[in-house]
């Protein structure tokens, strides 16, 4: 198979991009993470917010990715770099489903335990990270799960913008019209795909409680 | 039923005291009610009676519309709410523990909270499961391993942690089979006499108010309808009371007045 030649050929270059695709994604998980998870505790909590909260996340995920990318590219020091274009409009993705876990995780805690737990009383600091953090951490990552496997897909679009990634290969088949080279960059980020759903499953039944 | 003259030594005082949902529907209406230290106070009604409304209110899960709810003798809004829930045990239907603590930090969860060292609520801990009746084995499990009764007796343990004055009971015994909730019942009547805490036991089963209360507050759609001691429950002529009275069947036990 010519595929096989292809990718054997050029396999620095292809972990080179793997290397890239996979920084993208991580960088962006990562803040959707340090982001979407203080904002989703913080909706339980104000409940006015929540609704506005996550209408505005919805609204950004229905934004066409090219589009997000064209949106950001005037604003100052973001759009310096495709780089940190790509991570911006990755996180933005990333932070519905952070938010809406974190959201529905804390919300799915049985009311019956919050209660005693507050009844004995609990702070709601203790509260939240004795009772309800610990209970709903099953859901919240598998809200991490999504965004990770949304963002896989996703980074490829980044190449479009110069960001890099294993996007490039893709592009640059298209242009070629060369199944190869397509392919040299969809396996490798359907690989990335399936490894981050089948790691972060197995951590969300891990912590998911019996 | 008030005398002013000798005030009576109380734990726990309702002084008409309303609670309104935000809606405006009320589901307690003007409740004038006493607890006295070391006495059981049983509240006895059906479902949406008010009973676990006025449970609530004590330890400001919920806050009173109007009036006043007082403990040892200060409003609870003028309670600090965590010191105030801490001085008072809670426990509800087996639903209440936490899935994901063993059953020795359930039940060490107030003294934890409060502080105590380790080594103390590990102390505090195998004491109260001797206390409720526990094998000290089971500590270290989970609560889905253990059976309802087991679990039941780990909430009272847990309430019990600090040694707080005042117990409040939702229908703690509720979701057990008739063997272990005549056991746990007998245990509570042996405990309450060493332990001589305030308690408010919440159900909507007479057998069980009659056999474990010093006095029983009947209450129908948010309102106290009787305040009596089950020996005057039984003999009453009020219609209400009667109503249940017929609906329990004869051969009802009554607990022995001291």
């Amino acid at each position: 198979m010519k595929i096989w030649q292809f990718i054997v050929q050029n396999y620095t270059q292809i972990l080179d991009l793997t290397l890239e695709h996979l920084w993208l994604v991580l960088v962006s998980t990562a803040l959707a993470v340090v982001v979407g998870i203080p904002v989703g505790i913080l909706i339980t909590r104000r409940p006015l917010l929540n609704k506005p909260v996550l209408g505005i996340a919805n609204v950004i995920q229905t934004i066409p990715s090219l589009a997000l990318f064209g949106f950001l590219l005037p604003a100052p020091w973001i759009g310096a770099r495709a780089d940190r274009l790509a991570i911006l409009a990755l996180t933005l993705y990333a932070l519905l489903p952070m938010i809406r876990n974190t959201y529905a995780g804390i919300k799915g805690v049985d009311h019956a335990i919050i209660e005693a737990g507050r009844g004995m009383g609990m702070t709601d600091r203790q509260l939240l990270w004795q009772v309800e953090l610990p209970l709903s951490l099953g859901v919240i990552v598998a809200g991490v799960r999504v965004a990770t496997v949304i963002s896989v897909g996703l980074a490829t679009i980044a190449a479009a913008i110069g960001a890099g990634g294993l996007g490039e290969f893709i592009f640059r088949g298209l242009a070629m019209v060369n199944d190869q080279v397509i392919l040299a960059g969809a396996i490798p980020a359907a690989l990335m795909a399936l490894a981050a759903d089948f790691g972060l499953g197995w951590l969300e039944k891990r912590l998911s409680p019996q | 039923m008030h005398d002013a003259a000798s005030p009576r030594d109380l734990a726990i005082e309702f002084r008409d005291v309303a609670y309104r949902l935000d809606n405006g529907r009320e589901l307690l209406h003007n409740l004038d009610l006493q607890v006295e230290r070391g006495e059981t106070l049983v509240l006895l009604g059906r479902s949406g009676s008010g009973k676990t409304t006025t449970l609530k209110l004590i330890n400001r899960l919920l806050e009173a519309s109007e009036g006043d709810v007082l403990v040892e003798g200060q409003p609870v809004r003028s309670w600090d709410v965590i010191r105030l829930r801490r001085k008072i045990g809670y426990v509800i239907q087996e639903i209440g523990l936490f899935p994901h603590f063993t059953i020795e930090r359930n039940i060490g969860l107030v003294p934890q909270i409060d502080n105590w060292p380790p080594e103390r609520v590990h102390k505090r801990v195998r004491e109260l499961l001797k206390i409720v009746g526990l094998d000290s084995d089971l500590a270290a499990r989970y609560p889905r391993e253990l059976s309802g009764g087991q679990r039941q007796r780990v909430g009272v343990a847990r309430a019990l942690a600090a040694d707080p004055p005042i117990l409040l009971m939702d229908e703690p015994f509720g979701a057990l089979d008739p063997i272990t909730r005549a056991e746990l019942q007998r245990e509570f009547l042996n405990l309450q006499q060493r332990l001589q805490k305030t308690v408010v036991f919440v159900t909507h089963d007479l057998r069980e108010a009659l056999l474990l209360g010093n006095r029983i507050a009947l209450m129908e759609t948010g309102r106290l309808m009787a305040l009596l001691t089950p020996e005057e429950f039984v003999h009453s002529s009020e219609p209400i009371v009667t109503a249940y009275l017929e609906a329990f069947g004869t051969d009802l036990q009554v607990r022995r007045s001291h």
